[in-house]
């Protein structure tokens, strides 16, 4: 029973990322994005990792969202965009290249399939991540603040005003 | 609590084509929200990856990886959003393409 709930998350998420990336609108796209990483969340929970699941939905779905709908709204995308998106998602734009790199990606699934086993079947609880996370890979965390950090920083840098303040003093 | 015991190779085949079906995202769009959706969805099928080998041995290693990852992706979303801001600043565009000569 829960394998096959396992199979129909998976075709939603391989569903609702082709989506994702096919549409025009940039808001529809969000949503279905948001769809695809909730089946994801729904898959971690089956394989036996909650604590991943709930990172996935808060994290994920929640904060990063987010941040890519507030800037959709400051980007104001309107309906030239969705016109000009269409006029580059032309198919004789990537035939070729999809069907070369088509016949590479079907020699890797033939590499993972060759892979015998299967996943364990038993669930690593939020108790047994927390005393791995700060036991052995303590550093990983350090690692990540730190990493957090700088993007904090950079994102701030990034985020001001002033460049084109700056450019049009240069040119003139 | 039980988990569903899933042949290996079925998780990482749905990982691997999530992961292709986000790398011709970024191939084929070239507004530069797309592609950070695009990269987005890569990483997540890599941190994806990492539970499925997790899940193989019970481990907490491959969450441990997961949670990782989920960072990095945090950090590249802040900045890359950051980027997008400034490049339809600078372009009023956020056609990627307008930065192809890098000047300035």
């Amino acid at each position: 029973m829960e394998t096959v709930l396992f199979y129909i998350a998976a075709l939603v998420a391989l569903a609702s990322t082709t989506l994702v990336i096919t549409r025009l609108n940039a808001t529809h796209a969000l949503v279905y994005l948001i769809v695809s990483l909730l089946a994801m969340a729904v898959m971690f929970a089956l394989l036996g990792a909650p604590f991943a699941a709930a990172l996935q939905v808060v994290i994920y779905a929640g904060a990063i969202i987010v941040l890519f709908v507030f800037v959709v709204m400051m980007l104001n995308l309107g309906r030239r965009t969705v016109e000009r998106e269409r006029t580059w998602l032309s198919p004789r734009l990537w035939f070729g290249p999809g069907v070369l790199a088509a016949i590479l990606f079907a020699e890797m699934l033939w590499v993972i399939v060759a892979t015998e086993g299967t996943t364990a079947g038993v669930a690593v609880g939020p108790a047994a991540v927390g005393r791995a996370l700060y036991g052995p890979y303590l550093i990983v965390v350090e690692l990540a603040a730190i990493l957090l950090l700088a993007a904090m920083v950079g994102a701030f840098h990034l985020g001001r005003r002033y460049t084109r303040v700056r450019r049009e003093g240069a040119s003139s | 609590m039980t988990a569903t015991a899933v042949p290996l190779e079925h998780a990482l085949v749905i990982a691997a084509v999530l992961f292709a079906l986000g790398l011709t995202g970024v191939i084929v769009r070239r507004n530069a929200l797309f592609m950070l959706m695009s990269l987005e969805i890569m990483m997540n099928a890599a941190a994806f990856a990492f539970v499925i080998a997790g899940a193989r041995w019970a481990e907490p290693d491959g969450q441990i990886m997961y949670m990782l990852v989920l960072t990095l992706a945090a950090a590249e979303v802040a900045v890359g959003l950051g980027l997008v801001l400034q490049l339809e600043r600078l372009h009023t565009t956020v056609d990627v393409d307008v930065t192809h000569d890098m000047a300035g």
